[in-house]
């Protein structure tokens, strides 16, 4: 059992990767993730680690992919306008199948925007981001205990399907302290078949995404909507609270799920059979959580205009049973208020 | 009878798919030759851009890596970070490196990354079909600047390795070119001594190779290699800018 301790959710984040055998860290410090990038300096000596402040977000993108391609554990942290810098990047690493995990604090844009919490980029990081048919696995904690829980498990993730994955927080879980338990020290693989780390004692290897013709590059894209599928079977996660006897079902992740878990108290002290499904992984998108859920209906509540609620409604297949609350620019609803959202718009 | 010349057996079996004339396969070899002369089969990891070399990770039985579009010196750090006892060599156009990768370039440089940089000068983009490049000449027609490069709309050509020989973490620059057999071992000799140089953990070593672009620069190969001579080196004379260890002496 690890040790317990009263801690951010940044540096929750960065203490968990470090003890996950993450060695690199390459990034740009950017509001609010800098305590990821500032952890990682103050801990270098000290553990060893690698710490470089990127010029750029393209750079520290490349700098990972640089690293996984080796074999090694390596991460970045940014937000919204890092984060697109490093798109590119991040279709590359998907296609070269190089293993890196990216902590994305999202803050509300779009631009420049503000730097309080916000889930405004749901669709960058779920449906793709950068070009090309690819897919990033995307995890969503709701606490500081699970944000740090993430750590271990987006490593193992990205080493077992080869691909990034994206930790998605924002600026109110990045930046509350909370207890949370730290996982115990483990080392990753440390190669891959594959990886460039000289070709010694072995035949060489070549890491490119560059096609040699149309015939080969659709082999190739198949390939990787083979990885896909295989993710979407294997790894799609969530959690159901008060579902069973629910007429209605409030879908939310991250700081949003968190606030309706009083809402469902509220309705239900009000005689409002209210529960909720929480996606913990935003990409593969848990459609499983909501097979035989027949006649109930679904509040959709985002910190944005509406994102998360299309993979809702593709999931249920009927729009009339799926409504949605959304607040923008940093507000976050309080459960009272989202209470009163579902009196006004469901039916039951 | 002995053999005194043959294909480096670093080299795969791949022919280079370069143009007829064009510089970049009498580099691909010198790296073979060198790579072998020098025993790092086990140690290279090569870095391609995207450019006209983005397939010559074909032509090697090492590891190699393609970058994306001017981001070879990023990823670079990356690798030469995790694997400090590895010989990572990159390899960049112009069009690749002055224009889409120039923060990457120069700020492996400021940092002193210890790896070993080649940068190949055509004085314009050959694979996409000879567009303008930051380095290509005043007045120089391309497709992109088809009444010749002016200074009003793109500016002046830049000298990269002067550029980078003025960074503090830059341990050595020079630039050579592929002109005649006695530039060519000259050519040679700078990428072995970067080479040395990332071995010995010293800065950023950057080797400048003007190369000719036939098919880019719509001429004949012995006329480009001319052209080199006449148009190219006023603009980016030969020689050293920069050795720390002369400068130690």
């Amino acid at each position: 059992m690890g040790e317990k301790v009263f801690m951010q959710g940044n540096e929750a984040f960065a203490e968990a990767a470090i003890r996950s055998g993450c060695r690199y860290f390459f990034g740009y410090p950017i509001t609010p993730s800098s305590e990821m990038p500032e952890y990682f300096a103050k801990k270098a000596p000290s553990e060893g680690l690698t710490f470089i402040q990127a010029e750029t977000e393209v750079s520290a993108f490349n700098m990972i992919a640089g690293v996984a391609a080796t074999g090694k554990r390596g991460m970045t942290a940014t937000s919204g306008p890092g984060f697109s810098l490093g798109c590119e990047a991040m279709s590359y690493m998907s296609a070269a199948g190089l293993p890196s995990v990216v902590v994305y604090v999202m803050r509300p844009g779009p631009a420049d925007g503000d730097i309080l919490a916000s889930q405004g980029d749901y669709f960058q990081m779920v449906k793709g981001g950068g070009h090309g048919d690819y897919n990033n696995i995307v995890l969503a904690p709701y606490s500081v205990q699970e944000f740090a829980d993430c750590a271990p498990l987006a490593f193992e993730l990205a080493e077992k399907y080869r691909n990034p994955v994206i930790v998605a927080s924002d600026g109110m879980l990045s930046k509350m302290m909370e207890n949370v338990v730290l996982p115990d020290r483990t080392e990753g693989p440390g190669e891959f078949e594959g990886c460039v780390n000289g070709a010694k004692g072995r035949e060489h290897n070549v890491i490119t995404t560059c096609a040699t013709g149309p015939q080969q590059w659709e082999q190739f894209n198949l390939a990787l909507q083979s990885k896909f599928a295989q993710i979407r079977d294997n790894e799609q996660r969530w959690e159901c609270y008060n579902t069973e006897d629910a007429d209605i079902i409030i879908v939310a992740f991250g700081t949003v799920a968190r606030i309706a878990l009083t809402t469902i108290k509220i309705a239900r002290e009000n005689g409002l059979k209210v529960g909720m499904i929480r996606p913990i992984t935003l990409w593969p998108f848990p459609v499983k959580a909501f097979e035989g859920l027949t006649g109930k209906e679904f509040f959709v509540s985002e910190l944005n205009a509406g994102q998360m609620v299309e993979d809702v409604k593709l999931a249920v297949n009927d729009n009339e049973r799926v409504h949605f609350y959304g607040r923008l620019g940093g507000i976050t609803p309080t459960p009272q208020e989202l209470y009163e959202e579902i009196v006004k718009q469901c039916k039951h | 009878m002995s053999i005194v010349y043959e294909r480096p057996h670093v080299l795969t079996d791949e022919q280079f798919t370069f143009c007829g004339g064009c510089g970049h396969g009498i580099i691909n070899r010198l790296i073979g030759e060198i790579i072998e002369e020098e025993h790092l089969e086990e140690k290279t990891i090569l870095v391609w851009p995207i450019g006209c070399s983005v397939y010559s990770d074909k032509y090697y039985n090492v590891d190699s890596i393609c970058a994306l579009h001017g981001r070879a010196p990023a990823l670079a750090t990356g690798i030469k970070r995790a694997l400090p006892e590895n010989m990572v060599l990159v390899y960049q156009g112009d069009g690749d490196m002055v224009s889409e990768g120039m923060a990457e370039i120069v700020h492996a440089a400021i940092r002193g990354e210890k790896f070993s940089v080649i940068f190949v000068n055509n004085a314009i983009y050959g694979m996409t079909g000879g567009q303008m490049a930051p380095t290509t000449l005043m007045g120089q027609k391309t497709t992109t600047s088809p009444y010749g490069r002016s200074d009003e709309n793109a500016g002046k050509p830049l000298p990269m390795a002067e550029f980078i020989s003025n960074i503090a973490g830059c341990y050595y620059s020079e630039r050579v070119t592929l002109t005649g057999p006695a530039n060519v071992r000259k050519t040679k000799a700078a990428i072995k001594k970067a080479i040395h140089n990332q071995l010995e953990g010293k800065g950023l070593s950057f080797v400048e190779v003007l190369s000719p672009c036939p098919t880019g620069w719509n001429m004949k190969p012995v006329k480009a290699m001319e052209w080199i001579e006449t148009n190219m080196l006023d603009m980016y004379p030969l020689g050293v800018f920069k050795d720390l260890d002369k400068e130690a002496e």
